[in-house]
């Protein structure tokens, strides 16, 4: 417990000196895609009975929390490659649980906290949805299967570069494609089959019903929360990988 | 007390490790001394957990390092080769962290900090961010951290590289007064002059196999007192000597340049390999 609680507290401390700098670095993107999207393609345009600005402010806490969640694995990558910190964690005697729970922790905080700072930005622009139990339970999911995911790549990757790739491949993507600025059933039928194998597809879906005030769809919570338990199992494991 | 029994390590087609045993007796400060990729970095690796051997065993205190890891990390406190402080965070930070991460209470943890920043001598450092503080300074705070749980055995893996002369001797005090204080002492160096000052016992470790290991001492005066570098033909050979009047007269003999000095470490390794340690 104490082995898990110095490692969120270190990713606290971290988060609490570069304050300004993660605040302007989590709010810079979804506040470009607001103006660009949202007050500009998006002005006039209604999305099921919605207006486009509050289509996108769900879909927006599900893309960012996803890459704020993801965004852990950077941490750990300095404190790997750079600061060598992570030798610190290895030599001390806190078992692998411990680890990967104090970082995904770190992980959810900050997919949380970017989530705050997004529903404030919207409250400014006149956007208040359903703030509700099932809105806040997608959040988290969705922070704990890309937290999880983060820390368990964080441990296979050899470089920097590689971190990189992944992004690139598998977080950039998602967030355009995962139900972010464009309903999913509104594409062809075998996009939707293939879109819907993307997590943040559900997030998003469980995201927005929650703020519209709609009833949740079961569905994708469990398969969100099984989500957790496997990459929280692999990240667990992958903890070894990463001793020489 | 510190053992370990054919340990083995191979990255893929590297043998950093080929079957190295040993015993480190409580209280012996112990050194490790050989060329950069000799497999001194890979022992205390395992050791300390942050590699995995490929074969072997070791024992920190009685205790399994793969198979009773936690309670063999709770025995050992290390000093890495490289800098791995937090720089964003204070040095207390650091400090406190550590503390918390070998399961400290807070209150042990606050009294520990200030007494252990008292005997590195930077008390007033304490909020200092560890970016504003010299190489030297941050090395100091590193073996404070490492000694923040009361470890009984210390791994000090290269801790002086990089720093200048007086630095560097400020280090050697600090490592003998911490053996003082009871503690055994793993230093590994490819520093001569650190093994001779500091190390009880000494072992040569080249490509992945211990060599020799004995007390500096015994280690010196198997090869003799005295050494006689001769350069003649622009080739040099070193001789040894029991005393020095051997030497002169060898010098009166010959024809050359010579220079003579007491034998070192230097001396046995190369006598041993052929090789040169600081490479």
């Amino acid at each position: 417990m104490s082995g898990m609680l110095a490692i969120y507290q270190r990713e606290l401390l971290i988060l609490r000196k570069k304050f300004f700098r993660q605040l302007a670095s989590m709010s810079v993107s979804p506040l470009l895609y607001l103006f660009a999207f949202g007050f500009g393609m998006g002005r006039g345009v209604r999305v099921g009975g919605h207006s486009y600005l509050e289509f996108l402010i769900p879909g927006l806490v599900a893309m960012n929390s996803m890459i704020q969640a993801f965004a852990i694995a950077s941490e750990i990558n300095i404190a790997r490659f750079y600061w060598h910190i992570f030798e610190e964690f290895q030599a001390a005697p806190i078992s692998n649980i411990s680890y990967v729970t104090g970082e995904v922790l770190a992980g959810i905080t900050r997919a949380l906290f970017s989530t705050v700072l997004i529903l404030s930005i919207a409250a400014l622009s006149g956007v208040v949805l359903s703030y509700n139990f099932y809105f806040w339970l997608a959040a988290a999911l969705n922070s704990f299967v890309f937290a999880s995911l983060a820390v368990g790549l964080a441990m296979l990757v050899k470089s920097h570069s590689d971190q990189a790739l992944l992004t690139n491949f598998f977080i950039t993507p998602m967030a355009f494609l995962g139900g972010t600025f464009f309903p999913v059933d509104t594409m062809p039928q075998w996009v939707q089959h293939i879109l819907h194998f993307l997590p943040l597809t559900h997030a998003s879906k469980a995201i927005r019903a929650a703020a519209f005030g709609d009833p949740p769809d079961f569905s994708s919570y469990l398969l969100l929360a099984l989500l957790c338990a496997v990459f929280f199992v692999l990240a667990f494991h992958w903890v070894n990988r990463a001793r020489e | 007390m510190i053992r370990f029994e054919n340990l083995w390590k191979r990255y893929k087609q590297v043998e950093a490790l080929r079957g190295v045993s040993l015993q480190v007796d409580e209280g012996e400060l112990f050194s490790y001394l050989g060329p950069n990729g000799s497999g001194k970095t890979t022992t205390i690796k395992i050791l300390t957990g942050l590699a995995v051997p490929s074969a072997g065993d070791a024992w920190l205190h009685g205790f399994h390092v793969e198979k009773e890891s936690l309670q063999a990390k709770r025995q050992c406190g290390l000093v890495s080769q490289n800098i791995n402080l937090d720089h964003e965070l204070t040095v207390g930070e650091n400090l406190h962290l550590h503390g918390k991460l070998f399961q400290m209470p807070r209150k042990e943890r606050a009294q520990r900090i200030r007494e252990l920043l008292e005997y590195i001598e930077i008390a007033d450092r304490m909020d200092s961010p560890v970016k504003s503080l010299s190489g030297g300074m941050k090395k100091r705070v590193m073996i404070a951290r490492a000694l923040m749980h009361s470890p009984r055995i210390l791994f000090l893996d290269e801790p002086t590289t990089g720093l200048d002369p007086a630095i560097r001797r400020r280090i050697w005090s600090l490592v003998k007064s911490i053996q003082r204080s009871g503690a055994t002492i793993f230093l590994t160096t490819h520093y001569i002059e650190e093994a001779e000052f500091l190390a009880d016992r000494v072992a040569f470790l080249d490509e992945g196999r211990i060599v020799t290991l004995d007390t500096p001492q015994n280690l010196m005066e198997a090869l003799g007192t005295w050494a006689l570098d001769r350069v003649a033909d622009g080739d040099m050979e070193t001789l040894f000597f029991r005393d020095r009047e051997e030497a002169n007269r060898h010098i009166a003999a010959h024809e050359g340049s010579f220079s003579l000095r007491r034998v070192n470490l230097e001396d046995v390794f190369i006598s041993l390999t052929g090789k040169k340690v600081m490479t």
